[in-house]
């Protein structure tokens, strides 16, 4: 696994070549960027269908099928810890793995973020911490492909994280209670017309910030990758390869790495403020 | 290095290259993140999560039980060990006094009894000398008796031989000599 993607090579080559002829920096987002076809270069490529509903263009591309990846792996994976629970209280084995991180957003993020009543939350941030790690590493297995790298699922898992944030705000304060409270107690009355802006603003930059941390940290490292590999094509020589391919897979342990902290950041934050907007008054 | 690009370029020739950039946000891509994401919200939640935080939380609680349990056991059993103490330390006080008691009882006993033989030893010394006493008395007054007796008979037998003096004299020492025997 931590050999680096035949395909990426493979198509870094092709790619490559025709770059050089026309100076073309362009192939290296032939790896980041959705398709619309899985790229198994050299066995194949298969073409995902297109499908339309209402005019909107709705077809399975590369980052979709490998949401789906992620779902079914996860499905099965917590299908089976579950049913290993109900064997016996001694986790074992694929049990263990998944209890230490369970545990962990239990303990270390949900708990102290939200407090009293962080129960109600915890399905939502396992799902989301799972779903964003499963993404991740799936972008780092060869002819994988990064979901989270796409700014469509990073906005949207933000904006669930929004709803999630305003619902969980509002359940606890009611509706006129929560909009009343975002605005600081004690405020001057004529400050209200800078308050309310600001306040409103701030609601929104931060879903904004998630799905933007999420998206960048998750390109970033591949397109660090590619341009290392690409500067043996740019630099006309094999001598740089072995420089290069040192410095990628670096690069590629890296990743591993920021493939846990973004999952861990997004969560962290998503907790964070779901526990300011329960707790209005800290 | 010409004909092994153009060699990669003849075998890796088909694809084209991707348009657009990594900002684009296609309405599709939400889509289905938002049908993937909450569906596999709804499936974990009903699947996993409940199932697993609940067998934690029980898990967590029974060992939190268990550890309270071993500790009132210990705690118990320390107890029962100090009680044990003051008990056998009880026991040994009882003992060692119910020795001291006897002890004391026998030293009571013994001097009593010592007392009493004395006492009896005494009433005994005492009766004998009496017996004794009244014995030699009774013995002397019959001696006395005897003596009248002897003399009085001595007294008629001299009187009825009305010897000489020499025979006289001799009768005399004779009864003497048997009064002697």
């Amino acid at each position: 696994m931590l050999v680096y993607n035949p395909n990426v090579v493979s198509d870094t080559v092709k790619t490559a070549v025709e770059a050089a002829k026309k100076q073309d920096t362009g192939w290296i987002m032939h790896h980041v960027l959705d398709a619309k076809e899985l790229d198994f270069t050299p066995f194949g490529i298969v073409h995902l269908p297109e499908l339309h509903l209402l005019g909107m263009d709705i077809s399975i591309t590369k980052h979709v099928v490998f949401m789906w990846l992620a779902f079914v792996i996860l499905v099965i994976t917590f299908l089976y810890v579950a049913r290993s629970y109900r064997k016996s209280f001694v986790p074992k084995g694929v049990t263990n793995l998944t209890e230490v991180l369970i545990v962990f957003v239990r303990d270390e993020i949900a708990k102290p973020t939200i407090g009293k009543g962080f129960e109600r939350f915890l399905p939502y941030l396992l799902t989301v911490f799972f779903f964003i790690l499963t993404c991740n590493f799936l972008g780092l297995i060869p002819y994988g492909s990064t979901a989270t790298s796409n700014l469509a699922v990073t906005a949207t898992l933000a904006i669930i994280s929004f709803i999630v944030i305003q619902a969980g705000g509002m359940m606890k304060n009611g509706v006129f209670g929560y909009l009343k409270g975002l605005v600081p107690h004690g405020i001057p009355f004529w400050l209200l017309p800078i308050m309310v802006p600001v306040e409103l603003l701030g609601l929104f930059t931060k879903p904004f910030a998630l799905a933007v941390r999420l998206f960048a940290n998750m390109t970033a490292g591949h397109i660090v990758i590619l341009s290392l590999i690409g500067l043996i094509f740019i630099l006309h020589t094999y001598f740089v390869a072995p420089v290069s391919i040192a410095f990628t897979l670096f690069i590629f342990l890296l990743e591993i790495l920021v493939a846990l902290i973004q999952a861990y950041i997004f969560t962290m934050l998503s907790s964070l403020f779901i526990g300011m907007a329960v707790h209005q008054d800290h | 290095m010409k004909t092994i690009s153009y060699l990669l370029l003849l075998v890796f020739s088909e694809g084209g290259a991707q348009s657009g950039s990594p900002l684009d946000v296609n309405p599709g891509v939400i889509l289905w993140t938002v049908v993937t994401f909450v569906l596999l919200l709804l499936i974990l939640k009903k699947i996993a999560w409940k199932p697993i935080l609940n067998s934690l939380n029980e898990r967590e609680n029974f060992i939190k039980d268990s550890l309270e349990k071993a500790e009132k056991a210990q705690k118990d059993a320390e107890k029962l060990i100090a009680e044990n103490k003051v008990n056998l330390s009880k026991a040994d006080e009882e003992a060692q006094k119910i020795i001291d008691q006897s002890r004391e009882l026998a030293e009571k006993l013994k001097t009593q009894i010592l007392d009493e033989s004395k006492l009896q030893a005494k009433k005994m010394i005492l009766d004998a000398t009496n017996e004794i006493e009244r014995k030699n008395t009774e013995a002397f007054n019959k001696l006395k008796e005897q003596v009248a007796d002897i003399a009085v008979d001595a007294a008629e037998k001299i009187l009825r031989e009305t010897l000489d003096k020499e025979k006289q004299v001799k009768l005399v020492n004779k009864y003497l000599d048997d009064l002697k025997n």
